[in-house]
């Protein structure tokens, strides 16, 4: 299919309207992501207060970042959220998604309903249920943040609650994308429903479940909002060196609030940002590559089975 | 409709009004005093506890801020920056795709490395370009989403433009059509669907979105629904938790006004978006 202007007039004509059709973007691209964006890989090598005052450290700031205890605990408290939040999420929505696939009364009411949380931002989610949590917590005696295990299974609930409706409506339609008919020859054949699970609908909904699988990891991976609001990683526990480490503090929340510790950190704070951005580019890369090699090889498959 | 169906549609309206629960508390704490949200916030709004509206008289000046400020303020800043961003990025895809110059290619490859950067990376340096150029007020700020927003945007229109043929183009221009009434006559309204889908992410994201506002505006002057909300979670001591209740219920009913309107749009956007990825 011919998808690009091949009249060299009419290219031309349409060329000369750059200034209207890509300016404008492209302006606002270049100040709002690309100028920041060179700034702050320059900026992880600096000592600043503000971007106008930098002087050159070299690797200081990455030295900082990674004997910084609080760092290697809000990279694990990551790691160990995404892990767990992939389960939460994924299993449930997978199974709503499984039982709402088929037709009955009320069936496109319950599809979208629970999507609602999803609607809602994270911080007013994190205020709905720290709340929540404080009032069920209070029959014990106890509060949400009086707890690092707390605040983090309360974190997962939260973000399993707002997610799953959104993986769930994914799963819908890669249910509805496996083919009817095999379905009906497993049916005569007499497959049980277990064997239809696993022998058919999940090998046909594969690419399903890679895209929730790696939505929800940069989503949790990335999640800042919701942490914020629901503890903003209290508690706050003092370190032998006299540091103050917060317990329940994921990789975002802990590049912003070691910013906000006094100005000398500001360089820390940007070095951690490069090597976060450093993961979450290392999740991305992987997702990239594995599509790129199902489509090169679903290519290949292709023109092998042309060829014979 | 067999048996086995209904119990089904009990099932998932027993489930469904379970999973509403978090959403249902609020609302009805919103309704209580204090003394009574204090006292337990599973207990049902009695006639001796019921606060009528008082607790959304007192948060329309709630944190020393008028409500009604903080949302007209989100509501310019997500219409305005959504509508501009719908606009400029079809048209930058229709001329990345059409015209596939080198240009074209490398800035759509940037855009693509810019979906991989997580907001925290440049945080710090936007806010600080940001009122270097001006763009900290409510009314500019849609410049800083249409340039951070540009790249999933663009992303997406460039999938479709390229499963549009160039051929009905090509004809309305033969016919003596010049490009701008091409892209706007013909092709603008080809791309409804994926204007839509781009729309309701990009609605959804700005209208929530806290972090981007909160380093870029000034707070004292201009609060956004989502800053004015941490803003009352963080002023412990005096803690209204009704006037709060009543804040939170507020900003949820435009959420769920569009949502009643557009599920079916919503519902679309999400496997769109989810299937280019």
């Amino acid at each position: 299919m011919q998808t690009q202007i091949t009249n060299s007039g009419v290219r031309r004509s349409v060329k000369r309207l750059f200034p209207l059709f890509v300016l404008p973007t492209l302006i606002c691209f270049l100040m709002s992501f690309v100028l920041p964006f060179v700034q702050a890989v320059r900026l992880s090598f600096c000592d600043f207060n503000i971007p106008g005052d930098a002087v050159w450290t070299g690797l200081q700031n990455y030295k900082n970042v990674f004997s910084d205890s609080g760092f290697w605990h809000a990279f694990l408290m990551t790691m160990l959220f995404t892990l767990v939040s992939l389960i939460a999420i994924n299993v449930p929505a997978f199974f709503l998604g499984y039982l709402l696939k088929e037709i009955f009364r009320g069936v496109t009411v319950f599809r979208t309903s629970f999507f609602i949380p999803n609607l809602i931002g994270g911080v007013v989610l994190g205020y709905i249920w720290s709340m929540l949590f404080d009032g069920i917590l209070s029959f014990f005696g106890k509060y949400l943040t009086e707890n690092a295990s707390f605040g983090f299974w309360g974190l997962v609930i939260m973000v399993a609650w707002q997610q799953i409706g959104y993986m769930m409506i994914i799963y819908i339609a890669g249910f509805q994308s496996v083919p009817e008919e095999m379905l009906e020859a497993a049916d005569m054949d007499g497959a049980t429903g277990g064997q239809k699970l696993f022998r058919i609908i999940l090998p046909n909904m594969l690419s399903s479940v890679f895209v929730c699988t790696f939505l929800t990891l940069t989503n949790c991976f990335k999640l800042f909002d919701q942490n914020l609001a629901l503890t903003g990683g209290a508690p706050i526990r003092t370190l032998a060196n006299g540091m103050q480490m917060k317990t329940t503090e994921m990789l975002a929340l802990n590049i912003y609030s070691t910013y906000n510790i006094n100005r000398y950190w500001h360089g820390t704070a940007q070095a951690k940002a490069v090597v976060f951005f450093l993961l979450v580019g290392t999740i991305a890369g992987l997702q990239l590559w594995l599509t790129r090699d199902k489509d090169a090889s679903a290519k290949k498959s292709k023109k092998g089975a042309e060829e014979t | 409709m067999n048996k086995k169906h209904t119990g089904r549609t009990v099932f998932f309206a027993v489930l469904f009004v379970v999973w509403l629960i978090p959403v249902i508390i609020a609302l009805l704490n919103s309704f209580k005093t204090n003394d009574a949200i204090n006292s337990g916030i599973f207990s049902l709004p009695t006639s001796r506890t019921f606060a009528g509206l008082e607790n959304y008289r007192r948060a329309l000046t709630f944190g020393n801020y008028p409500f009604l400020r903080s949302f007209l303020y989100s509501l310019f800043i997500s219409i305005t920056s959504t509508a501009m961003i719908l606009l400029c990025c079809s048209m930058t895809a229709w001329y990345i795709v059409r015209v596939n110059s080198r240009f074209s290619r490398i800035y759509y490859a940037f855009c693509l490395f810019s979906l991989a950067v997580p907001f925290q990376m440049v945080m710090f340096t936007l806010s600080s370009d940001a009122s270097r150029f001006g763009l900290d007020t409510p009314f500019t700020i849609p410049l800083v989403y249409l340039g951070y927003g540009a790249g999933m945007s663009i992303f997406m229109f460039t999938g479709f433009v390229r499963s549009v043929p160039y051929d009905i183009e090509e004809a309305a221009i033969i016919d003596g059509c010049g490009p701008i009434r091409t892209f706007f006559l013909v092709v603008f309204p080809m791309l409804r669907p994926v204007v839509v889908s781009v729309g309701i992410l990009q609605l959804m994201w700005i209208w929530n979105d806290y972090l981007l506002p909160y380093l870029v505006l000034d707070m004292t002057e201009y609060r956004t629904i989502p800053i004015h909300v941490q803003y009352l979670k963080g002023s412990y001591g005096s803690v209204d938790l009704g006037a709060s209740l009543a804040v939170i219920v507020m900003s949820l009913l435009p959420i769920m006004i569009v949502y009643m309107f557009c599920q079916k749009h919503i519902v679309k956007g999400i496997t769109a978006g989810a299937v280019k990825g």
